[in-house]
Formats: structure tokens, C-alpha cells, sequence
């Protein structure tokens, strides 16, 4: 084994020193040709955010949705939750990406419904669900920290269950479910690099298109992963200063 | 006749396997100060959080002002406008202030005006002496403090009935005559009460009613004097010379 990954890092090594495997020219910001290309490339990162952002609002807020019936006294209600969340969570997001962007509209068809999907919200329909099974389980795990007591409270001065939940249980919650909820963010924009096969032109649907002109993958994709790196560490920060606030705020 | 406040009738009771009340019939009139005392475990708890259904029993019938406890909404409606409840762990809303956590009931469940609610709320916070941490969180509060801003959350809906379950059990001894003093001027104004507590010389003081219960039922009850000085049952005279014993 060790053997193994010696012969790895050597071959590495010595890759990277002899200049005739790298070819930097296609992406060189001096030349006219390989700041056209960047410019090709860096402009998907507005899509890959936008997918992201708008695909993590909707599964926070479906992730609440399916998380208050896991959070019933009563089983049946209970089993409505757990079923939602083991059967999401079992499907791989790209055979789920192909059956909302191919199936889905044959299903529409057949009750009568001309609607199409294109490529862009079929796959903020597919991370939306898909990664609304996690914040269901965040939510879940964030409101069962919060003791019993505080429910039995608010029963006692005559809350309703929605009522409960807006001024007490949420607003304590929140603080729990905010940091792991930011961080399942960095989840969805990695996964959004799916979108990329059902022809939606974000980051890495760019780079594919890119290396079939110019023939250079190892520049193109080490530049592909090196823009999601400054993409997830620009969340990551943010994420540690909520983290922050939000432990500050607590502490007060 | 005058309508019981509280009525317990034959209630049975199982966590799981395990039968946690056995038969209680408890009635409670309107101005009656019940006390209840028992060893851990013995179901005191139970029964007070079965009347204002935090708990549901199985068998047997509740009332509450008249009403039968059958989980309906009308019940529930009942129980809350009637019932207040004071918690061991004093179950204040750790994210708001005194003050918000007075005027949410009055405002959420009762529709009253802030300018009302919070003239309410300053009312019960002058009555358990403490209307100048209003506008501190329950965390900067000592525990008697906070057990005093919870017995205000509750009267600030203005109930007919207080449940007091061991309120004075999770706080330091020095704070806990503050608490008591409380309840006792409560008592003395003619509220309603079934407190659970361990506190003798207390419950003395204020009950007109003993209740003794071990094992999930009601061994014992009577007048005080009764009670304290001639216990009829072996269990009640054992619990007493162990809790009067210091």
C-alpha cells in the first residue's frame, strides 16, 4: 500500500515539473484566447450560485414542512416523516435528476399538463428535494433539543401548536439549526455540479464544454475545482461568523 | 350547590406497562388549598399534570369547572382559561424577557392590546415583588426570581385554579421562602391551589386539604391537623417521621 502511494506522489511530482503535460496557455489571463476562456468559465459561477440559492430556500423551507409531522406524539403522524425522509434520502440526486427532468413531463402529460421543465429548474426541483430530507433531520435534531418544558409552558398560557412553535420553540431553535443548516448549503452547490448533464450552464457544464474545444482537461478542470474551492470557503467563512454570532447571541 | 373546580373521579393511569395512578378521586372546590405530598415517584406529579391534561389518563373521569376532559377542543379551551401552572423547573422562555414572557399569553391567546397586556403584566409583577427586572432576561434572574416571574406568567391569565408542582424543589434553601411567601399570599386572597411540595411547615400553613399518595394512589387525606398530628395510615406516619425527622 505504502509502495503504492509512493509511486502516486512520484509520478505527481514529477508530472508537475516537466512542462509537457501542462499546457496553462488555454486559461492564461495575458492572452487574448486564455482570458476568454476564464471569462467562459468564471461566468457560470452566477448560475451555480443562483441554482444553489434558490434550490436551499426551497428545501428549508420543505424541510420544515416535513419535519413538524416527525415531531408527533402520535406515530401515524410520525411515520408520514420518517417514510418521506428514508425514501428521499435512498435515491442518488442523478438518477433523480434524470427522472424529474425526463419523467416528470411524461407524467405532467398524461393528467393534462403541458408543462415543461427545463434544465434549470429541473435541477433545483432535484436538489430542493433531495436535500430537503437532511434539513428535515436538522430541524428535527434542532427542535427536540429544545427542552420539553418550554411546549408544556406554552400550553399552559393557552399557545396553539403553530403559535408554540413561532415564539417559543423556533425562535430557540434557530440557533441550533442555523450553523449545520449553512453548512448543508456547501452540500448543494457541490451537488449542483449535476445540473451540468441535463445541459444547465453553470460551472462545470462550462468546463465540459471547454475541454471538447480545446482539448486541455487537466488545466480546465483543475481551474473548475479550484473556482468551487473559493466558492465553499467564502460559505465556510460565513458559516463560522454565524456560528459566531449566533454563540455570542446565546451567551447574552 | 356550588360546581367543584377540580373533579377526579376513578382516574387510572399507565406509562406503558407500569400503572403510575391508581384510582384517584380528588375534589376540589373553588377556594380549597389542597396539598399534596408523597414520596418520589409515588404519582403527585402525575395527577397535577393529568388535570390540566399534559398528560392524558386512561380510565376515570376529570372535570375541570364542569367540564368533562375528553381531549376535545372545548375541554382544552376550558383548562386553559381556567388553569395556571407553576413548574418545578420554572419553564421560562429563555429568549425573551420577563416582560415578553408575561404579555405572550395575554396577547397570543387572549387578543388583548399590548398597552392592556402589559398593564397586566406590571400588575403581577408588582404582586411577586420584582416589577423592576422587567426588562432582564429569565437567565440574569436568580432562581427564586424566575420561579416568581413564572407564577406571574400564569396569573397574567387570570386563572381560577393554580397548579403548583414542587415549586420550590429546584432552588437553593435561601430562596425559597420568597417563593412560598408568594403562594401563601395567593391563598390568603383566595385562590384556588393544589400544590405539590415537600415543604411541611408550609403546607401547614396554607392547605385546608392533605392528600398522602405512595405507589399511584391516594393513601391519606384530611384537615392539616389531622394529618400532622394524627395520621391515620402506617405509610403517612412513616413518610412524616422521615420527612420530619431534621
Amino acid at each position: 500500500m505504502r509502495v503504492l502511494f509512493s509511486l502516486a506522489a512520484l509520478l505527481v511530482l514529477s508530472g508537475c515539473g516537466s512542462s509537457d503535460i501542462w499546457g496553462w496557455y488555454v486559461v492564461n489571463p495575458m492572452t487574448p484566447a486564455g482570458w476568454t476562456n476564464i471569462k467562459f468559465l468564471v461566468n457560470g459561477m452566477g448560475a451555480t450560485i443562483l441554482l444553489s440559492l434558490i434550490a436551499a430556500s426551497i428545501s428549508m423551507v420543505l424541510g420544515l414542512i416535513v419535519a413538524l409531522p416527525g415531531l408527533s406524539e402520535r406515530r401515524g403522524i410520525r411515520v408520514i416523516n420518517r417514510v418521506y425522509v428514508e425514501f428521499i434520502r435512498a435515491i442518488p440526486l442523478l438518477p433523480m435528476l434524470f427522472w424529474v427532468f425526463y419523467g416528470l413531463p411524461i407524467v405532467f402529460k398524461s393528467m393534462g399538463l403541458n408543462i415543461q421543465i427545463d434544465p434549470f429548474w429541473g435541477a433545483i426541483i432535484t436538489l430542493a428535494l433531495s436535500d430537503s430530507a437532511f434539513t428535515a433531520e436538522i430541524y428535527r435534531a434542532g427542535i427536540q433539543s429544545i427542552a420539553k418544558g418550554q411546549t408544556e409552558a406554552a400550553k399552559t398560557i393557552g399557545l396553539s401548536y403553530i403559535q408554540t412553535m413561532r415564539y417559543v420553540i423556533l425562535p430557540q431553535a434557530i440557533r441550533r439549526i442555523l450553523p449545520p443548516l449553512a453548512n448543508q448549503f456547501i452540500y448543494i452547490v457541490k451537488m449542483s455540479a449535476f445540473a451540468s448533464v441535463i445541459g444547465m450552464q453553470e460551472l462545470t457544464r462550462r468546463a465540459n464544454e471547454l475541454v471538447v474545444t480545446e482539448y486541455r482537461p487537466l488545466e480546465i478542470y483543475t481551474l473548475l475545482i479550484v473556482e468551487y474551492l473559493v466558492l465553499v470557503l467564502l460559505i465556510s467563512a460565513g458559516v463560522r461568523w454565524l456560528e459566531r454570532k449566533m454563540g455570542s447571541d446565546e451567551r447574552g | 350547590m356550588t360546581q367543584d373546580a377540580i373533579e377526579m373521579i376513578d382516574v387510572d393511569k399507565w406509562f406503558g406497562d407500569f400503572q403510575v395512578l391508581k384510582g384517584i378521586n380528588l375534589n376540589v372546590k373553588p377556594g380549597d388549598r389542597v396539598v399534596i405530598c408523597g414520596p418520589s415517584g409515588s404519582g403527585k406529579s402525575t395527577v397535577v399534570r393529568c388535570i390540566n391534561r399534559l398528560e392524558t389518563h386512561q380510565k376515570g373521569v376529570i372535570r375541570i369547572g364542569g367540564v368533562v376532559q375528553d381531549g376535545s377542543a372545548k375541554a382544552l379551551e376550558a383548562i386553559r382559561s381556567e388553569v395556571g401552572m407553576v413548574f418545578q423547573q420554572f419553564n421560562l422562555f429563555p429568549h425573551l424577557t420577563v416582560m415578553e414572557n408575561l404579555l405572550l399569553g395575554p396577547m397570543k391567546a387572549r387578543g388583548l392590546s399590548r398597552k392592556d397586556a402589559e398593564a397586566r403584566a406590571m400588575k403581577y409583577l408588582e404582586r411577586v415583588r420584582i416589577p423592576e427586572q422587567a426588562h432582564k432576561r429569565p437567565g440574569q434572574l436568580s432562581g427564586g426570581q424566575q420561579q416568581r416571574v413564572a407564577i406571574a406568567r400564569s396569573l397574567c391569565m387570570e386563572p381560577k385554579v393554580m397548579l403548583f408542582d414542587e415549586p420550590t424543589s429546584a432552588l437553593d434553601p435561601e430562596m425559597i421562602s420568597e417563593v412560598l411567601d408568594v403562594i401563601v399570599e395567593l391563598a390568603v386572597e383566595g385562590m384556588t391551589m393544589v400544590v405539590v411540595t415537600h415543604e411541611m411547615g408550609f403546607a401547614r400553613k396554607v392547605a385546608d386539604q392533605m392528600v398522602f399518595m405512595d405507589e399511584g394512589e391516594i393513601v391519606e387525606t384530611g384537615t392539616p391537623e389531622e394529618f400532622f398530628t394524627a395520621p391515620k395510615s402506617q405509610r403517612t406516619q412513616t413518610f412524616l417521621k422521615q420527612i420530619l425527622s431534621h
